[in-house]
């Protein structure tokens, strides 16, 4: 894949210090004391033109959380989001929604993300329509028409109606509203986790082409390793909100240095029985900790063959080990 | 006949299995003329996508099918036909004999009940045991299955534990009574990644412990790969390929299996292009296209495959597809 | 190039395949279900016959005939197909024109409480936090309000009339409307299609156009259609309590409230009432086979 960025172009996204954290209980005649969840304590990073961030992590990590509050979805997040030179938490809720031509989401379930009741065509123009309410309706469809085409779907289907596709032709429809407005990044939520294995293939192949044909840049969160090695240039990996570790893709699954990401990498599958059968397994122990009582220092020490005093005392600091890669770990020398 | 087993004696012959469904719309055949066998001590995976037909085999044999549903054929445990008994009858070896694990635990764990209850009757029921006993024979399981502090949460609802751990609670409920033959529908599918690889490590270590045959029905190849000894490739309420799971993997003789191998992306390829997809989408089993299934979407088809029905024939030693082409 | 099923790309415009929405599947399964349809036939008889007495030739109303004085049972050679009541009135045309009244009560009443209902709850649920609190405030202080002491109260400062009525019953039915809609905006608010909405850049006053409010419809209109009958039978009460309609115009109430008194002498005055059971029956099977077509799952 040829490296994204290559022209030296400044970031297109520079996250610092993101955190979004939900007030729990408390309320007036509640009887359990407020808590707060920090589902998102703390992330940084950059993103360039044309490049795919992948975001993995397990339950409770925060990556869809991430993904939205970078979109400035959620009202409760805090920290800089620096879209094209510009902090989106400094700016007005109506400019905030002009920019929402730039940066789209995909979804999950393919199907609950379309409105039941609006056409095929309905749906991908929405966003076109929104931001240029005059366009003559001969051009309109002119458009969606190119765009179904664009993703697979036949342009003669355009009057049909969600629950008549199949679960990878809804993500098709999804891909297509997300792009119409020639969007600059795409946040994909577990795009392809809700559909069958052999249409998982041609949804990546579709996010791929369509990433080279227009240079945006992708968010694309997966808990599935597999697939996230295959799409991404750089991965990070979450966990309990906070960043484990960020590193080229290739760095990443070669030189592994924290022992949360050396498990996951360890525990995924290979459709490979003699590799399989013949691994070497990192087997954590224990059970992920309530994301209400996060552990103090480091995180994940709980679960960690490494963790020593230094961990419960002290927050590891995300420090960058070689050129492109941070982890954040007091151990990972050893 | 069923596909050839490993020469043990069978636990398990499915022989013909035929399941339909009646719908506003039609019949529905969701199971097509499927037979195999399942070996004391055996992992069988049995893997396929939406559509196959790959949970609603177990559903059949389980006696656990919708209303509108209708098992023909014949299924034998321990050679004694067990299709359409009564409910009274097979619930002698439901539980018991033959257990079965789902992908959502809070399926089979009734939310009202603590979890106690739930593993205690199993063993009064089944085997007899008093109360006392059977409560320390729980507690047991549930240390097998590696919850920490069992006695403790012994008594507590099955909200109170996580996924994972939930999981093996069912896991412990199923293998109460030692069964010869655990029946895992997706057990892993729900949850994380790094739990389901202690789930199916201890999975393995009580088939081991217990000599018990595992039916392992799932969608992903990895966990096949990891876990059993014979494979069985479901398309469209058929199958279409059987084999060992060496074999399966490295010479795959039916372009659906084929296909599905090169389309799945590894976690240690060194490639990045495009991925090789299977074109089309999973079929509708209202509107199955004449002769072969998965015509519409093979890249090898030719003649014979749009008007006859490859029957499933034994192309090795144990390996078999359903397949007019003579080899891949 | 994306991938794309086997069948070629076709280059020229080709027809287009029609859709199938939900309102059509909807309307499918309605037709399929016997009770309902034969319910709206019924119905259909009702409006009809009832909508159309002025052009039967029938006599007027209130047209006294003092041989029919007082009360006498079906004549059908005179014509008095339900008897005549104690002033001599033909009973038949009475509950005809009642009929009027009291289907114009239940749509105008209903329409009434279905417009303000379904933009106060829509807002209300949609814009939530503390707006939506003082908005159900409000709406649990007008619940509180006894039903029948407002109408006297509305009576005695307007005096008897039939639009009074129409307001009356309207200002009361739209607080369950906009309850029901709060709730189902609620539920919608959460689904991903109204987050992709919210992300595409769609304004908050769109999203409630386009997308809540055509998804509540669902419940909103079954619970249309149970209004009506009940709107019918309140606006029957208050004419039976002697706050609706006035002499000489009838409605079904009134005529229930006149026959009930001489049902012993004469019993055959109750008919209007039978007229309106089957009306409030029919409206019902109406309404549980929509619910029933527009969710099949709960049955």
């Amino acid at each position: 894949m040829p490296s994204p960025g290559a022209l030296g172009s400044a970031p297109l996204l520079t996250v610092a210090d993101l955190q979004v954290h939900f007030r729990i209980g408390g309320g007036f005649l509640s009887r359990r004391p407020p808590a707060t969840l920090k589902a998102v304590d703390g992330v940084s990073f950059e993103l360039r033109p044309g490049e795919t961030l992948g975001l993995v992590g397990e339950s409770g990590c925060g990556k869809s959380t991430l993904g939205r509050a970078v979109l400035r979805l959620l009202p409760q997040s805090m920290g800089r989001v620096v879209w094209l030179g510009e902090d989106l938490a400094q700016i007005s809720h109506e400019a905030m929604r002009q920019k929402r031509r730039e940066m789209q989401i995909i979804f999950q379930d393919p199907l609950a993300s379309l409105n039941p009741r609006m056409t095929v065509g309905e749906i991908i123009a929405e966003p076109m329509k929104t931001f240029q309410p005059n366009l003559p309706a001969t051009q309109v469809k002119q458009r969606v028409q190119d765009m179904m085409r664009k993703v697979g779907l036949l342009p003669n289907q355009i009057n049909r109606y969600p629950h008549e596709f199949s679960g990878g032709q809804c993500q098709r429809i999804g891909i297509a509203r997300a792009m119409i407005n020639n969007p600059k990044l795409i946040v994909c939520d577990e795009p392809v986790s809700a559909l069958d294995v052999s249409i998982q293939a041609q949804i990546v192949n579709l996010l791929m082409d369509l990433q080279r044909e227009t240079g945006m840049a992708l968010i694309f969160i997966s808990h599935n390793l597999s697939v996230v090695r295959h799409i991404s240039h750089r991965i990070m990996v979450l966990y309990l909100g906070r960043v484990a570790e960020l590193a080229d893709r290739d760095q990443l699954y070669a030189n592994p240095r924290h022992p949360y990401t050396q498990a996951l990498i360890s525990a995924v599958p290979i459709p490979d029985p003699d590799v399989e059968r013949n691994r070497q397994r990192v087997v954590l122990k224990g059970d992920l900790p309530s994301p209400l009582k996060p552990p103090s220092g480091c995180t994940f020490r709980t679960r960690c063959p490494k963790a020593t005093d230094l961990c419960a005392r002290v927050v590891p600091p995300l420090e960058e080990i070689e050129r492109g890669h941070r982890v954040a770990c007091h151990h990972w020398k050893e | 006949m069923g596909i050839g087993s490993n020469g043990r004696s069978s636990v398990l012959e499915v022989t013909n299995l035929e399941t339909t469904f009646a719908t506003p719309e039609g019949e529905v055949k969701a199971v097509n003329n499927v037979g195999f066998a399942v070996g004391a001590g055996e992992a069988v995976g049995i893997v396929g996508e939406s559509g196959s037909g790959k949970s609603q085999i177990f559903m059949s044999i389980m006696g656990l099918l919708a209303s509108n549903g209708r098992a023909r054929g014949s299924v034998k445990f321990h050679g004694r036909e067990i299709l359409g008994l009564a409910a009274s009858q097979l619930n002698d070896i439901r539980g018991a004999r033959m257990s079965m694990i789902f992908q959502d635990p809070m399926t089979s764990l009734n939310p009202y009940l603590k979890v106690s209850r739930q593993l205690t009757e199993v063993l009064v029921t089944h085997k007899g045991m008093s109360e006392a006993e059977a409560r320390k024979a729980a507690i047991g399981m549930l240390d097998r299955v590696q919850i920490p502090e069992a006695a403790q949460r012994f008594d507590m609802y099955p909200h109170e534990f996580s996924g994972g751990m939930r999981q093996r609670v069912m896991i412990a409920m199923a293998l109460l009574c030692q069964p010869e033959l655990l029946i895992a529908d997706e057990p892993t599918t729900a949850l994380d990644v790094t739990v389901q690889a202690q789930i199916l490590e201890l999975i393995n270590g009580l088939r081991r412990d217990f000599n018990m045959a595992l039916v392992l029905i799932t969608h992903d190849m990895g966990v096949i790969a990891g876990m059993c000894d014979r494979v069985l490739v479901m398309y469209g309420g058929r199958v279409v390929e059987a084999a060992p799971v060496s074999p399966l993997f490295h010479d795959p003789q039916h372009p659906y299996t084929a296909g599905l191998l090169r389309s799945m992306p590894r976690l240690d390829e060194t490639s990045h292009g495009r991925l090789t997809t299977i074109a089309g989408q999973p079929p509708n089993l209202q509107r199955l296209p004449s002769g072969c299934a998965f015509r519409d979407r093979c890249d090898r088809r030719f003649e014979p495959c749009a008007t006859e029905l490859p029957p499933l024939r034994s192309i090795a030693p144990e390996r078999s597809k359903a397949c007019h082409l003579p080899a891949l | 190039m994306a991938e794309i099923s086997i069948q070629d790309l076709p280059r020229a415009p080709i027809e287009e395949v029609a859709g199938r929405s939900l309102w059509a599947d909807a309307r499918h399964r309605f037709l399929r279900n016997k009770a309902a349809l034969a319910s709206l036939f019924i119905l259909a008889v009702i409006v009809i016959l009832c909508f159309g007495a002025p052009y039967y030739g029938l006599r007027p109303q209130d047209d006294v005939n003092y041989d029919m004085m007082p009360a006498a049972p079906p004549d059908f050679a005179g014509g008095y197909i339900f008897g005549s009541d104690d002033n001599g009135r033909d009973l038949f045309v009475r509950t005809l024109y009642g009929g009027q009244v009291s289907m114009t009560v239940g749509l105008v009443a209903t329409l009434v409480s279905l417009v303000i209902g379904v933009v106060w709850g829509a807002a209300a649920g949609f814009i939530g936090g503390r707006v939506d609190g003082a908005k159900m405030r409000i709406v649990d202080i007008l619940y509180s309000i006894p039903f029948i002491f407002f109408v006297i109260l509305l009576t005695v400062v307007f005096g008897r009339d039939i639009v009074l009525i129409y307001f009356a019953i309207g200002a009361v039915s739209w607080l369950d409307m906009a309850r029901i809609v709060r709730g189902q905006t609620l539920s919608l608010k959460r689904r991903e299609f109204i987050e992709a909405a919210h992300s595409s850049g769609v304004s908050s006053w769109n999203i409630i156009r386009r997308h809540i409010i055509p998804n509540c419809l669902g419940p909103v209109v079954v619970y249309v259609t149970l209004t009506i009958p009940t709107v019918i039978l309140t606006e029957s009460f208050l004419s039976f309590l002697g706050m609706g309609v006035q002499e000489p115009a009838s409605s079904w109430g009134t005529l229930i409230s006149e026959g009930a008194v001489k049902i012993e002498t004469a019993p055959w005055m109750l008919l209007p009432g039978i007229l309106l059971a089957v009306t409030l029956l029919c409206l019902n099977f109406v309404g549980d086979g929509m619910r029933d077509a527009l969710d099949p799952k709960d049955r």
